[in-house]
């Protein structure tokens, strides 16, 4: 990192002034951070610490005064639970459409814009990332509409256009559910679109040169050039896109105001915690949910991050 | 691709490059415009939608998607006066006569007609009493003849197709008068009229935008996501700019591994916190209030820091030296040349939270629950689209009217979320 060089540079005249300048500078320095510090262990730590402590009691919200410790009986529970066998199924069958999409997407759409044959590119730029402003209820809202099976258009355009007069029963069926939460999704795929995008126009243009000279193809320079230096883009649009899985709560539960419906396809594991803890009040059951969910999620961060070892690819040889 | 093929024109080449190069600057942006068309689609259904009223939006499951209603004419009609009056057929003694409606006194059944034959002088009935040529005639009885016929589209034996209205509709007969000539008289047609056609003409709803605005009280909701986004704005750039200056400025021992901790905040997930945080604000009363939603944002946030952090390193540090060696302190720099050098950054920063502020569902929905009168735009119109499930064309309504704003920020501000996205992504 160049920029501690900096640093270093600015703490120079501190240390040939004497050790008290130094040591005030730290001070001021600790004040400046006071707030995140203060904020970090108020919002984050100590509740972490909490609902771990939660998990192993009673406590019920709405008998606040009568915590009792229970020890494991609620990861016991946990293993009886069948809506926890229920909503981690919803999640897993989200995510196989979800993951592909959430990584080929940005990189294709990315590719669009970055092409040198697409004319008014911030023209459409604007428009693939706009969507991403719109706040998640309207957009369930909207798309909700518009995936309706009568009125909707896009059965609509099934029928009038290809001819398919019985099109998918989109918000009703166990199975069709999925690809349309996916659907209403990728209003939310502008921003690592442009991540993506960032990532591609900062590959070296000598690269490209080169491998021209070497007459290689247009696929062969996009699978052997373009892929590997935005490697480390793709990573941090899976780790984000995995991350979001774990917390997918808002549109399914507007869509189906948490019912689970169609028979418990919709009944995401947030929505069992949310269930659990803010509905029903149960903070010691809903801590068991939380740190599993949170096991989980650390458990997938820190296998992608084992893996990226032999996919990612980082120009600087650093991480 | 200079070598392959010796060429006989020498222009040609260059011509033919050309040509490739049009033809694909063609094909990718037209691809790119479909698929824009396709992606933003949902916004022309959204706005469609918002202008029909259930009937016309139970139609459009057949048919066009415009908001369209059928077309009807109203007949027969009878002119007089500069007026357009209702026929009604009328048994008189043991005539009948077509009679146009001038006047009618409700309250003392009272009322005034003309003969369509002889539109000469006005006849009045009381209580079904009347003069007629002289002669008082009772029992009078007066049947509507005027109606609102249904128009339809109608092919013809010659091939071509009339917009003829239905005065009387028989299982396999329909007789037709044609709506540009009634004088013409009635046509009879032989066939089904169900398989016909109606006349559709565009009538747009207009009232469904204010009917949702006032029913689910916008003005209200948008105090509301205001006051919270701008409390919570307020106080994350206040504590974002401070400890990203603590970061980028300050020899601070283990500072790498406080960033790092920092950085990983963004990828916890947030219900690990939320549960005790909640039973925390619930014990001290901050539930149904907007202090859970605006009092955590005076903490600093791990995405802004990060992005203020990394403008400030790209700041030059003679300036802060020199003003150091001035005898300015910490505050001083902070206020006079760090923060002057980085409105771009904090811009882009307010406007994040800004849009994040207002998009929130989740947390004001727990914390706000139960309480109408406190609650943003996402929740409000949520809950309002709860108890409306039935009105489509509302919930579509609110939903547009709920994101114009964000939206509208985003393409006036463009410029600050770009450059928010490129500080980002230079480092990942």
């Amino acid at each position: 990192m160049t920029a501690s060089s900096g640093v270093v540079a600015l703490e120079q005249p501190a240390k040939t002034q004497g050790m008290s300048l130094d040591k005030k500078r730290q001070i001021w320095g600790w004040i400046f951070l006071s707030p995140w510090i203060f904020g970090f262990f108020a919002f984050t730590a100590l509740p972490m610490v909490a609902s771990l402590l939660f998990s192993f009691t009673d406590f019920d919200l709405n008998a606040a005064d009568e915590i009792s410790f229970i020890g494991l009986r609620n990861y016991q529970h946990l293993s009886e639970d069948p809506r926890v066998d229920e909503s981690l199924m919803a999640t897993f069958k989200f995510s196989l459409i979800a993951l592909p999409l959430a990584i080929s997407l940005p990189v294709l759409l990315a590719s669009l814009l970055n092409s040198k044959h697409l004319l008014g590119k911030t023209i459409f730029r604007t428009l693939f990332y706009m969507p991403y402003m719109v706040p998640v209820v309207s957009a369930t809202y909207i798309w909700g509409g518009v995936l309706n099976s009568e009125t909707g258009w896009i059965n609509r355009f099934l029928e009038e256009v290809i001819g398919l007069s019985n099109g998918p029963d989109w918000l009703f069926s166990t199975t069709w559910i999925y690809p349309a939460l996916n659907i209403i999704g990728l209003w939310g795929i502008g921003n690592a679109m442009l991540y993506t995008l960032a990532a591609m126009q900062g590959v070296p243009t000598e690269l490209y040169e080169a491998a021209r000279v070497d007459g290689a193809s247009p696929v062969g320079t996009f699978r052997h050039i373009t892929l590997p230096m935005i490697s480390p883009v793709i990573f941090y649009n899976l780790i984000l896109s995995v991350i979001g899985l774990f917390r997918y709560f808002d549109t399914p539960f507007i869509l189906k105001e948490g019912s689970g419906d169609p028979g418990g396809a919709t009944m995401f594991f947030n929505i069992h915690l949310y269930k659990t803890a803010f509905s029903f009040k149960q903070m010691g059951y809903g801590s068991t949910l939380a740190w599993l969910l949170f096991a989980m999620a650390m458990g997938a961060t820190v296998l992608l991050f084992i893996t990226a070892r032999y996919w990612v690819y980082y120009a600087a040889g650093e991480e | 691709m200079a070598t392959t093929t010796p060429n006989r024109y020498p222009a040609s080449p260059f011509f033919n490059k050309q040509l490739q190069r049009f033809g694909a600057t063609g094909l990718i942006t037209l691809f790119a415009l479909i698929l824009a068309l396709v992606f933003l689609m949902p916004f022309g259904y959204g706005g469609i939608t918002a202008f029909k009223d259930k009937e016309q939006i139970t139609r459009s499951a057949k048919g066009s998607i415009l908001p369209l209603d059928p077309s009807y004419y109203t007949y027969p009609t009878f002119e007089y006066d500069g007026e357009t009056l209702d026929v009604y057929e009328v048994e008189a003694g043991d005539q009948t006569y077509q009679w146009a409606l001038v006047e009618e006194n409700k309250d003392t059944g009272q009322a005034t007609y003309v003969d369509i034959e002889q539109p000469g002088e006005l006849i009045t009935v009381t209580s079904g009493a009347a003069v007629i040529n002289s002669d008082v005639v009772e029992d009078i009885k007066a049947t509507k003849l005027t109606a609102e016929l249904e128009i339809f589209k109608v092919p013809m034996e010659d091939g071509s197709i009339r917009e003829l209205a239905a005065v009387n509709k028989t299982r396999k007969a329909v007789t037709f008068v044609d709506p540009d000539n009634p004088e013409a008289g009635t046509i009879e047609w032989e066939g089904r009229w169900r398989e016909l056609d109606m006349k559709m003409v565009f009538a747009p709803r207009t009232g469904n935008f204010k009917e949702a605005w006032n029913i689910a009280d916008f003005p209200l909701l948008f105090r509301n996501t205001l006051a919270i986004a701008a409390i919570g704005l307020t106080g994350t750039l206040i504590s974002s700019v401070c400890v990203a200056y603590a970061f980028s400025r300050f020899p601070i021992p283990g500072k790498n591994i406080i960033f790092l901790v920092l950085i990983g905040t963004i990828i916890l997930p947030s219900q690990v916190r939320l549960v005790p945080t909640y039973a925390f604000f619930s014990k001290i009363g901050w539930t149904g209030t907007w202090l859970p939603l605006t009092v955590p944002h005076f903490f600093a946030n791990a995405y802004n820091v990060f992005l203020l952090r990394q403008y400030f390193m790209t700041l030059p540090r003679e300036m802060d030296e020199a003003a150091m060696i001035d005898g300015a302190g910490p505050l001083t720099i902070l206020m006079r040349i760090i923060i002057p050098q980085s409105w771009p950054v904090i811009v882009a920063v307010g406007l994040f939270h800004f849009v994040y502020a207002w998009n929130d569902y989740f947390e004001p929905m727990i914390y706000l629950l139960g309480n109408p009168d406190k609650v943003p735009i996402s929740v409000g119109i949520q809950q309002f689209n709860f108890i409306y499930d039935q009105q489509p064309h509302l919930i579509q309504a609110t939903s547009l009217l709920a994101l114009v704003v964000p939206v509208a920020i985003f393409f006036f501000a463009q410029r600050f979320f770009m450059q928010g996205v490129v500080i980002t992504g230079v480092e990942k």
